[in-house]
C-alpha cells in the first residue's frame, strides 16, 4: 500500500529523512515514534506530499510519487490526514467543515454527503455538534470531527500526526477510542504518537526514528518487552518511567 | 450684521431638491459598481501576488505600486481624456453614443481602490496560519481551490474593517466623477450653487448626504460583523 525504497529529505543542511525503506500492507495499523526532530511527522507528511522527497522511491496506493504525472490532489483525497492541532475551519460549522470536500472534490449530492457525514458524526459521537462551529468545541471534540472529515472523504489510508499531543489529559481517551474503533473496521493507518498503551494495543507494527533513520522496526510486543536499539531502549525507558 | 437669508426649502423640495436626488442616484451607481468590482478585482490581484509564479507576483506588484502611486484625478483625466485615444474610430463614434464619461470615472476609481483592497486583503489571508492552507490542500483541494473554500473567506472576514475604510473613501472620491461632467452628488450640488446662489444650503446638502451614506455603509458592516464575525472569533 505505502512503499518507502531509500528515501532521502533534508531540510536545507539538515538531513530529516535519511535512507528510509517502509513498507506498509493494506489494513496494517503502524505506530511511528521516537523523540522529537526525530523526522517522524516529516515522515507521514511525504505520504501526501506535504513534504515532498528529494530522493529514492515513494509509491502510495500504486501512485509513484516521484513522477511528476502524478495527480497529488487525487492522491491526498485517498490519503485522509489528521492533525496534531486539528486544524477544522473555523469559518464553517462541523456540518460544513465534514461536507465540504465531498461535495466539491467527488461532487457527492449535498443531501448524500450530508447523511453520509451525519452517520460520521454518530460513530465519533457528535451528532449533537453539528451545527456547533469549531471554537465551540473542545479539544478532544475537534479531533474527533477532524477525524469524521477526513473519513468524510472514504480515504483507503489515514495519516495521524501526533493527534493528542495537544489535547488535555482527560480528552485523550475519547480520541484514541475513535482510532481503535478505525483500525478495528481494517482501515490502513500510520500514526505518530507517544501513546504507547495505544501502540501496545492497537498496532500491528512498531516503527521507532531517531534521527531521521529508522532504528528498529517490530511487533510491538517484541518492541516494548526486548527493544534491540540502546536508543530506543532510551527512549522506552524515559517514556515509560513513572517520573515522566 | 449678517445679511445671507437662509432658504432650506431649496434644497429640500422643487427643482434644485430634484437634481439633488439625481446626483445621489448616479453617486450610488457609480459607488456600487466600484465597491464591486474592486473587490472582486481586488481578490483577484490579491491572489496573484502570492502566486508561486513569479511573473504573476511580478505583474500583480507592479499593478499595485502603479495604481497606488498616482493620484486618483490623474488616472480619470487619463481614462477619459486619454484611453479613447488609442482606439479605432468606430469604437469611438460608438463610444460618444454612450455614458463614456460615467464608464470613465467608474472605471478609474474601480481600479484605484481595488490596489488598496488588494493589499488589505493579501494581509488578511497572510493571518490566516498555514495549517489552514495544509488541511485544505491535504483534503485533496487544490491551491486555487483551497483558497476558495477556505482562506479566502476566513481572509475577508478578518479584512471587513479596512475593506469599510475603503469603501468609504471610494464613495467619497467618486465626487471627482464631476470633472469630467458626470452628474453626480458633487456635480448636481454644484449646479444648484450655481443657478441658485444658495451655495450654503447646497453643499450643506450634499454634505449631508455624502455623511449619511457613509454612516449607512459603516452600520451595514458592523451588523455583518456581528452577525457572521463574532461567532468565528477564537
Amino acid at each position: 500500500m505505502i512503499q518507502f525504497q531509500g528515501v532521502h529529505k533534508w531540510f536545507k543542511n539538515l538531513h530529516v529523512l535519511n535512507n528510509i525503506d517502509l513498507h506498509v500492507k493494506q489494513g496494517e495499523v503502524v505506530v511511528v515514534c521516537g523523540p522529537s526532530g526525530s523526522g517522524k511527522s516529516t515522515l507521514i507528511r511525504t505520504i501526501n506530499q506535504l513534504e515532498p522527497i528529494n530522493e529514492g522511491q515513494l509509491t502510495v496506493d500504486g501512485m509513484d510519487l516521484c513522477c511528476k504525472k502524478t495527480d497529488l490532489n487525487r492522491l491526498r483525497a485517498e490519503v485522509g490526514f489528521v492533525f496534531q492541532q486539528f486544524n477544522l475551519y473555523p469559518h464553517l460549522s462541523v456540518l460544513n467543515n465534514i461536507t465540504l470536500a465531498p461535495t466539491k472534490i467527488r461532487k457527492t449530492p449535498k443531501k448524500e454527503a450530508e447523511a453520509q457525514a451525519m452517520q460520521l458524526l454518530e460513530r465519533v459521537g457528535l451528532a449533537v455538534k453539528r451545527d456547533a462551529y469549531p471554537t465551540q468545541l473542545s479539544g478532544g471534540q475537534q479531533q474527533r470531527v477532524a477525524i469524521a472529515r477526513a473519513l468524510a472523504m472514504k480515504p483507503r489510508i489515514m495519516l495521524f500526526d501526533e493527534p493528542t499531543s495537544a489535547l488535555d489529559p482527560e480528552m485523550i481517551g475519547e480520541v484514541l477510542a475513535v482510532m481503535q474503533d478505525l483500525a478495528k473496521s481494517g482501515m490502513t493507518m500510520i500514526v505518530v504518537t507517544h501513546e504507547m498503551g495505544f501502540a501496545r494495543e492497537v498496532a500491528d507494527r512498531v516503527v521507532f526514528m531517531d534521527h531521521g533513520v529508522v532504528l528498529e522496526e517490530a511487533k510491538p510486543e517484541e518492541f516494548f518487552l526486548n527493544p534491540q536499539h540502546d536508543r530506543a531502549k532510551q527512549f522506552l525507558k524515559q517514556l515509560l518511567s513513572p517520573m515522566h | 450684521m449678517l445679511k445671507y437669508h437662509f432658504d432650506w426649502s431649496i434644497v429640500t423640495s422643487g427643482k434644485y431638491f430634484d437634481w439633488l436626488v439625481s446626483g445621489l442616484k448616479v453617486t450610488l451607481e457609480i459607488s456600487a459598481v466600484g465597491i464591486v468590482f474592486a473587490f472582486i478585482i481586488g481578490l483577484v490581484i490579491a491572489v496573484l501576488k502570492m502566486s508561486q509564479f513569479r511573473l504573476l507576483r511580478w505583474l500583480a506588484s507592479a499593478y499595485l505600486e502603479f495604481f497606488r502611486n498616482t493620484p486618483l484625478l490623474i488616472q480619470i483625466f487619463f481614462w477619459y481624456f486619454g484611453s479613447y485615444k488609442l482606439l479605432p474610430t468606430p469604437v469611438n463614434d460608438w463610444l460618444n453614443t454612450t455614458n463614456f464619461e460615467f464608464a470613465a470615472a467608474a472605471i478609474a476609481l474601480t481600479i484605484y481602490t481595488s490596489a488598496f483592497i488588494a493589499e488589505d486583503i493579501r494581509s488578511g489571508i497572510l493571518s490566516i496560519p498555514k495549517e489552514q492552507m495544509e488541511a485544505a490542500r491535504s483534503a485533496g483541494f487544490s491551491y486555487l481551490r483551497s483558497m476558495q473554500y477556505i482562506i479566502l473567506p476566513q481572509a475577508v472576514r478578518i479584512t471587513v474593517p479596512p475593506l469599510v475604510n475603503q469603501f468609504l473613501n471610494l464613495v467619497k472620491n467618486s465626487s471627482l466623477a464631476m470633472t469630467i461632467g458626470v452628474m453626480e452628488l458633487t456635480y448636481q450640488a454644484r449646479q444648484v450653487e450655481s443657478y441658485s446662489f444658495k451655495g450654503f444650503e447646497a453643499f450643506t446638502a450634499a454634505t449631508v448626504v455624502y455623511l449619511g451614506l457613509s454612516v449607512t455603509i459603516t452600520a451595514l458592516m458592523d451588523l455583518y460583523n456581528k452577525r457572521v464575525l463574532n461567532p468565528l472569533r477564537r
